[in-house]
């Protein structure tokens, strides 16, 4: 509890006001419920679910004319546990149905004669049709194909190449690619965005819409402790949901803590105000519940997922879009908990994240004590 | 009906009052549009890149150059030792670290085999995986290159497709990719279609949920309830308005989607109309079973937000379906979300008739109509 300066009447107000506030979110139980549950829910589909890789290529065939060769490179694709055939035609036509009704994946086709040309030593050409319609995992799947293929031409004594460059690609701080570990960082962004922001949005425009708000702000409570009062229920409930998220995470998916695990919390504390002031300003900005919604879900909830790096990587952004992401206060606080979770640093790296937070708060406690007072005034 | 043609102007007027609401129905979808079809993307533009390059030949220059020339990696720190790269991994300045042994054009010489190590800040595990097979691919064109520029003669000898084809290195067996729907493998094309779902099933279950909501909150929908009005007239007075609106959004945003972002509409677009009318009836169920469940507006906001997020996540939106483990897939099957996104993608990218969709079809019906029975069957007029 902070100290209000105003002697103790004052603050044993606040602190009235605040088990007042308290005690509204423990009597919704429904929400509360989903509350608690949700990072742990968040956490496991995310976990489980969300993959990038595919393990399963339907693939259509197309051979005019097989031979001993194309069997040969069929049978080795469809002895890969990664692929299986589904059509074998001898013409091109049956791929384009088969595309669209998305019965497969991507269409192998043999040019006339392969394996004579193949024994012969003659130039041929293997043409894979893929449906591009999602270009990353239709390029993921040509590649898969891709390299059955080159061990087929390897083992048949073609392509031998006069010299190689042997790459070794070395996945540092997340050497498996395990995607569980990336999100959970970002999760813990996005539940405390949707606690703070969102929840303050409304529960603060409700007491408007109602016109509560009008009473409290004639009671000797001070603009600033109103919005703590309501704010530090939020709070608490934010730093639940963090320890939640974490252990799930540590327990189910064994996801590594490098770093200092009190910096962490410490970060997130800030984070969380960040959200809560935004919370209370957009509420102060706004007439209705239904507008303090959609816009907290506009500013707060959409960019904060989809500009800060939790799924889509920024360096992956056109470039007019990169300069949004710097108001999106997760992406800061999505590079300190990746910091400190993955990579294991300090505030000797992590510093200017925390500044550029600590200046987003100030900032916007600020501009949401003002704008309550104008309406005082 | 004319009770129904009061209540209907009732609610439009209520709508088009709130400017706020009104802005944000029609001008935000707009801006989200422009805005997330942007962000949601695994294409890695621009690599930092850090060499250490022990080796010093012409070689060894030669990898840090074809890398640079793709375009995608950009050389920013050039130093001796390896420490100083990883610092610079370390506080983010770099993403990428090359490392080329000393020795380097040496092993290519004698041996034929040398390493280059990269290190890849996989911090952005995503983006790691695609840096990884760009460099790979640029790596293995550099190697045919470096091979034609050491043995002239033995490459011209390896490969004997050389009277057809008289281009140094130039393999026997070619494999050529070619990328139906999307060559250009814009991946925007690809997402457009299913962020237009977000924007209407945002539009029609949060708009609705909250809509009667409201109604109860203020109290309203006692008064309601106590005329004569019937509860099949309520529902269908509460959703029209906004199953309209929804629709008028999904209009607007396949304007900008043709507009801005070129999506090619090879489908018809009446079969999206209609599927979307159908999906719709789904979307608006599940805000109306919600209405009934939830007391405040907070309550119900808050529930359809961590549904929402829950079906897009699994609805195979961001991430593909088919990387899911199966049970995943099977709770994709009761997804109406997950329908839908699919039959927007198919229509719009693929120009996939009816009959190729009719499982997503069928699907959406099915799944709309229980809904929608359950969400009806559980609006009481009289409240407790």
């Amino acid at each position: 509890m902070r100290e209000s300066g105003g002697g103790g009447g004052r603050r044993s107000a606040l602190h009235a006001f605040v088990m007042k506030e308290l005690r509204h979110i423990v009597r919704d139980r429904q929400t509360l419920t989903i509350l608690l549950l949700l990072p742990l829910a968040m956490v496991v589909l995310f976990g489980f679910a969300l993959r990038n890789d595919i393990n399963d290529v339907r693939i259509a065939i197309v051979d005019a004319s097989p031979d001993a060769a194309t069997i040969a490179l069929r049978n080795r694709l469809s002895g890969n546990p990664r692929f299986s055939i589904v059509a074998v035609a001898r013409t091109t036509d049956v791929v384009e149905p088969l595309f669209r009704r998305g019965a497969a994946d991507i269409a192998v086709v043999f040019p006339v004669g392969f394996g004579e040309s193949l024994s012969r030593g003659t130039s041929t050409r293997l043409l894979l049709i893929g449906d591009a319609s999602d270009p990353n995992t239709a390029s993921m799947m040509a590649a898969y194909v891709n390299a059955v293929i080159a061990s087929y031409a390897a083992d048949r004594g073609v392509n031998r190449q006069s010299v190689q460059i042997v790459p070794q690609f070395r996945m540092r701080y997340n050497p498996t690619l395990e995607s569980v570990n990336l999100f959970v960082p970002g999760l813990i962004a996005l539940v405390l965005m949707l606690v703070t922001a969102l929840m303050t949005a409304i529960s603060l425009s409700r007491e408007k819409e109602r016109g509560t708000l009008e009473i409290l702000l004639v009671s000797p409570l001070r603009p600033w402790q109103i919005i703590v009062g309501k704010v530090m229920p939020y709070l608490l409930l934010a730093f639940a949901n963090v320890i939640t998220a974490l252990v799930a995470a540590w327990l189910v998916f064994h996801v590594p803590f490098r770093g200092s695990v009190v910096l962490l919390l410490g970060s997130s504390v800030l984070f969380a105000m960040v959200g809560l002031a935004l919370g209370v300003l957009i509420a102060a900005l706004t007439s209705s519940q239904r507008a303090a919604m959609l816009g907290a879900i506009v500013v707060t909830m959409l960019p904060n997922t989809l500009l800060s790096g939790l799924i889509f990587p920024i360096s992956s952004l056109p470039g007019w879009l990169r300069p949004v992401t710097y108001f999106a206060p997760a992406r800061w606080f999505i590079v300190i908990a990746r910091g400190i979770m993955l990579k294991g640093v300090g505030m000797s790296y992590l510093w200017k994240e925390h500044v550029v937070l600590v200046v987003m708060l100030l900032l916007l406690f600020t501009a949401a004590v003002k704008s309550f007072k104008a309406r005082l005034a | 009906m004319r009770v129904l043609g009061f209540l209907l102007r009732k609610e439009f007027l209520q709508i088009f009052r709130d400017r706020t609401i009104l802005g944000m129905l029609f001008i935000m979808p707009v801006i989200q549009l422009l805005v997330l079809a942007n962000a949601v993307t695994f294409e890695v533009t621009s690599v930092r890149m850090a060499v250490v390059d022990m080796d010093h030949s012409s070689m060894s220059r030669g990898v840090v150059t074809s890398l640079a020339a793709s375009g995608r990696f950009v050389p920013v720190e050039s130093s001796q030792s390896q420490a100083l790269a990883d610092g610079a991994m370390l506080d983010g300045s770099v993403n990428m670290i090359v490392v080329i042994p000393e020795g380097f054009a040496r092993k290519l010489e004698t041996m034929r085999r040398a390493q280059v190590q990269l290190i890849f800040d996989a911090e952005d595990g995503a983006a790691a995986g695609v840096m990884r097979s760009y460099a790979s691919a640029i790596l293995a064109q550099y190697s045919l290159d470096v091979g034609a520029q050491i043995f002239p003669v033995e490459s011209m000898r390896l490969s004997p497709a050389a009277e057809r084809a008289p281009v140094r290195g130039r393999p026997v067996l070619e494999v050529r990719h070619r990328g139906w729907y999307n060559p250009a493998l814009d991946y925007r094309e690809y997402m457009v279609p299913g962020i237009l779902v977000i924007l209407v099933t945002i539009v029609g279950s949060l708009l609705t949920a909250m809509n009667i909501v409201r109604e109860k909150e203020a109290g309203t929908l006692d008064q309601l309830n106590v005329t004569p009005i019937t509860r099949t007239t309520f529902i269908a007075a509460k959703l029209i308005p906004l199953w309209s609106i929804a629709m008028v959004d999904l209009m607007i945003g396949l304007v900008v989607a043709r507009l801005v972002f070129h999506v090619p509409m090879l489908g018809s677009l009446l079969l999206i109309f209609v599927a979307a009318t159908i999906y719709l009836a789904g979307a608006l169920g599940i805000g109306l079973w919600i209405s009934t469940v939830v007391e405040t507006q907070q309550q119900a906001m808050f529930l359809i937000f961590s549904l929402l997020m829950v079906y897009l996540l699994m609805g195979g939106l961001f991430t593909p379906l088919r990387g899911m483990p199966v049970w995943a897939q099977w709770a994709a099957d009761l997804n109406p979300i997950a329908h839908f996104v699919a039959l927007m993608r198919s229509v719009l990218l693929k120009g996939s008739g009816v009959r190729d969709v009719a499982g997503h079809l069928l699907a959406l019906t099915v799944i709309g109509a229980c809904v929608l029975g359950i969400a009806v069957r559980q609006y009481h007029k009289s409240s407790r």
